[in-house]
């Protein structure tokens, strides 16, 4: 592997508190020094970052990869390649494939697929319960000395209150954290929307907003009880803002991410029946976004991650409540992101924290910094370069993008994984 | 719909266009019963009625409409469980592309499928009722049967009673009477009230005989037995006592206020019988009779727009 110097770039370091103009030296795939003045080492191949930003290669801790199961819509290889696009240098992996990830020996076959890309590292979550149906208890000792970096059902919830209480309980034995969908089961069945007028005016079956809160407030408090780590994934509403910030307040392991959609898009964006803005959970009404805005830039929003959910035109191409819920988001978590801190509320280094160090310490992964001697995951990007998001265009195999024609500012110039150009 | 190719929805429409369509009804309500029949305008064009769920009344509507016009009208059944739905819609699509349909007439269970067909179709789209969302013709020839009996729709209070939440029937007409200048109320038990739908400017009632008050209109909505097993009513009787329409809750309402049903009715469920076949007051018989007026008008309509834009 040739060695390779960076030069003339703004590098951002958040974990390292870093920001400033310089270059980053790479050897032997791994970063062998950084700062304001590295000079001109022999023998090493130089790149003019043109002053572009060069950070951390993104950390997404929310990525249905579609492999094992539904090759139709992504694979490990096309998802590898929309990762690259997007800067992602390191994914978790959601268990609810088929089969689901509840074998030890189907998280090390994630972990080895993701090496064999090549451009990737593939953190595998583990299923909460056997085949991600709600029911019995996977091994979460097993699953996790093979290397599980968290548990979950995917995009199911944990419906019963004493499998949450257990599972959050005897995890604990482990480490690892219990990662929930927020939407209660019950309320949620067969909605295809946010109620509220926007639905009733489509005529389609709605969620309403409280299902969400209902069963974030239900897991706080069994992770009171239990001592346990909960992690609330893509919140979407005002009151889960609330509750979370409360029960951090308050010294619980509680963390939560959120997803581009629920800070950038309101459900209007489901106009006309647009099915690639079908999501779960759906998206909301503008206060509810603001909040998700605000929630980014005041800390209780631990990580943003993109939700990709890959979906073929066949899943989408239905009347609205039979289509499929999901979107496509690794090409675009970076400037969905970016879009906050053109708006000055959020600085680009936060920005940068919550998709690379915040996600990987909760992950309790290396990755997500710049640090000496560390593997080279880099990703350069332009935080002002426009570019426009057009379903059917974007890299990878997804094209079921509910950003279909948004105009964004901050473009992804080159990633590196462990030193090498996976993307240019 | 001024210029557009397909009618999916009221919402939207302006009070111009509403009149225009409603007067050319009038005119086919009229010609219909002089045995008249206008045999050519649509001749040679090609109608197909599109059924994805099963309805005699609006789909025989449809057919005698486009046959008094001179259309070749085209019934196609097609059983939603019996196919993989997705598919067959989009695969319709291009198979009704291939026959040179001239329009098409909707019928669907999902909300939506309509403007998702229209999309892909060369034809003139008419939504016949789709899912939970909108049934325009019906909220058509309800208005002018209202405003053939009343001379107006202008100032009129017009109370909406029942399964609002499942009902394309009452969306429909919400926007349609509301745009024409209607005070329209909607009364049902809070289960079957959708969410957030006060903000279309009607007022809601769960208490009825209070609902009723001073009402020229009362328009009553099918109640499906599956809201009972689904538990957003305990049970029919229930249902009957508090939101039935029969002649001691229809006192409430202004001496001379009319009953109106979409059909088919469920008797003794949202309305008795005494009521239902009152001459005097009920407008159910009438609404049959307007509802082929009124589709020849649509049919009409869009038919001279294609030719415009051939």
């Amino acid at each position: 592997m040739s060695d390779l110097l960076i030069e003339n770039v703004r590098l951002i370091d958040p974990a390292a508190g870093l920001d400033t103009h310089g270059a980053l030296l790479v050897r032997h795939g791994k970063i062998a020094d950084l700062g304001g003045n590295l000079g001109r080492p022999d023998g090493v191949e130089t790149i003019d970052g043109g002053g572009a930003v060069l950070c951390p290669g993104l950390v997404d801790m929310r990525v249905a990869l579609g492999e094992p199961g539904f090759e139709y819509r992504e694979t490990i290889a096309s998802a590898a390649q929309a990762a690259a696009a997007g800067g992602i240098t390191t994914l978790a992996a959601l268990p609810d494939s088929a089969p689901a990830i509840d074998d030890p020996a189907l998280v090390y076959l994630l972990r080895s697929r993701g090496e064999a890309t090549g451009s990737l590292t593939i953190l595998p979550y583990a299923a909460i319960t056997r085949g991600c149906r709600g029911e019995e208890m996977a091994e979460l000792g097993l699953l996790r000395e093979a290397g599980a970096v968290a548990f979950t059902d995917g995009k199911r919830a944990i419906a019963s209150s004493q499998l949450m209480r257990r599972v959050l309980s005897y995890a604990r034995a482990f480490g690892g954290r219990i990662v929930q969908h927020p939407e209660d089961p019950s309320l949620a069945e067969g909605g295809a929307a946010t109620e509220g007028e926007l639905a009733t005016r489509l005529g389609l079956p709605g969620i309403p907003l409280i299902a969400e809160a209902i069963l974030v407030a239900r897991d706080i408090r069994l992770a009171r009880l239990t001592g346990g780590a909960l992690h609330v994934a893509h919140i979407s509403t005002a009151e889960t803002v609330e509750l979370i910030r409360r029960a951090k307040e308050e010294g619980l392991d509680i963390t939560c991410d959120t997803a581009p959609p629920y800070f950038d898009l309101n459900e209007t964006a489901l106009g006309d029946y647009r099915t690639y803005a079908k999501l779960s959970p759906p998206l909301r009404p503008e206060a509810d976004r603001r909040a998700i805005a605000a929630a980014l830039v005041d800390g209780t929003i631990d990580a943003i991650a993109s939700d990709h959910q890959p979906r073929d035109a066949d899943d989408k191409r239905l009347p609205f409540a039979q289509a499929s819920a999901g979107g496509a988001g690794l090409a675009t978590l970076l400037g969905v992101t970016l879009a906050q801190t053109h708006g000055g509320r959020l600085g680009l280094p936060a920005a940068i924290a919550l998709l690379t160090c915040r996600p990987a310490r909760l992950l309790g992964a290396g990755a997500g910094t710049l640090s000496r001697g560390a593997p080279a995951d880099l990703c350069l990007f332009h935080p002002d370069r426009i570019w426009q998001v057009v379903a059917g265009k974007l890299p990878g195999k997804a094209q079921n993008t509910p950003f279909d024609g948004r105009a964004l500012e901050g473009r992804v110039l080159g990633t590196w994984k462990a030193g090498k150009r996976v993307f240019a | 719909m001024q210029s557009q190719k397909h009618l999916l929805a009221i919402e939207g429409m302006y009070p111009p266009e509403i009149g225009q369509l409603l007067d050319l009804a009038e005119s086919y309500a009229l010609l219909n019963r002089s045995g008249k029949t206008q045999r050519d305008l649509l001749r040679g064009r090609t109608l197909i009625n599109l059924f994805f769920e099963d309805s005699t009344r609006t789909r025989t509507s449809f057919e005698l409409a486009g046959k008094r016009l001179g259309a070749d009208v085209i019934n196609m059944s097609v059983s939603a469980s019996s196919v993989n739905k997705g598919e067959t819609l989009l695969d319709t699509a291009t198979t009704l592309n291939a026959m040179q349909c001239d329009l098409l007439v909707v019928r669907h269970d999902q909300s939506g499928a309509p403007a998702l067909l229209a999309q892909k179709v060369d034809a003139s789209v008419i939504n016949a009722g789709d899912g939970t969302h909108e049934h325009p013709t019906q909220a058509l020839l309800d208005a002018l049967t209202i405003r053939r009996r009343r001379g107006r729709l202008d100032g009129l209070i017009v109370a909406i009673c029942g399964d609002v939440t499942h009902s394309r029937v009452a969306r429909s007409n919400i926007y349609l009477l509301t745009t024409m200048g209607c005070s329209v109320r909607l009364i049902g038990p809070p289960t079957l009230i959708p969410a957030g739908i006060e903000r279309l400017g009607i007022d809601v009632f769960h208490d009825m005989d209070k609902g009723l008050h001073g009402v020229d209109i009362v328009m009553m909505l099918r109640l499906q037995r599956e809201r009972m097993t689904k538990g957003l009513v305990p049970s029919a009787r229930e249902y009957f006592r508090f939101y039935g329409l029969d002649a001691a809750r229809l006192a409430k309402a202004r001496p001379d206020a009319l009953v109106m049903h979409p059909g088919p009715m469920n008797r003794g469920v949202e309305i008795d019988s005494a009521v239902a076949d009152d001459p005097a007051r009920s407008l159910i018989r009438e609404q049959v009779e307007m509802g082929v007026a009124v589709r020849m008008a649509v049919l009409d309509t869009l038919g001279r727009r294609q030719r415009r834009n051939v």
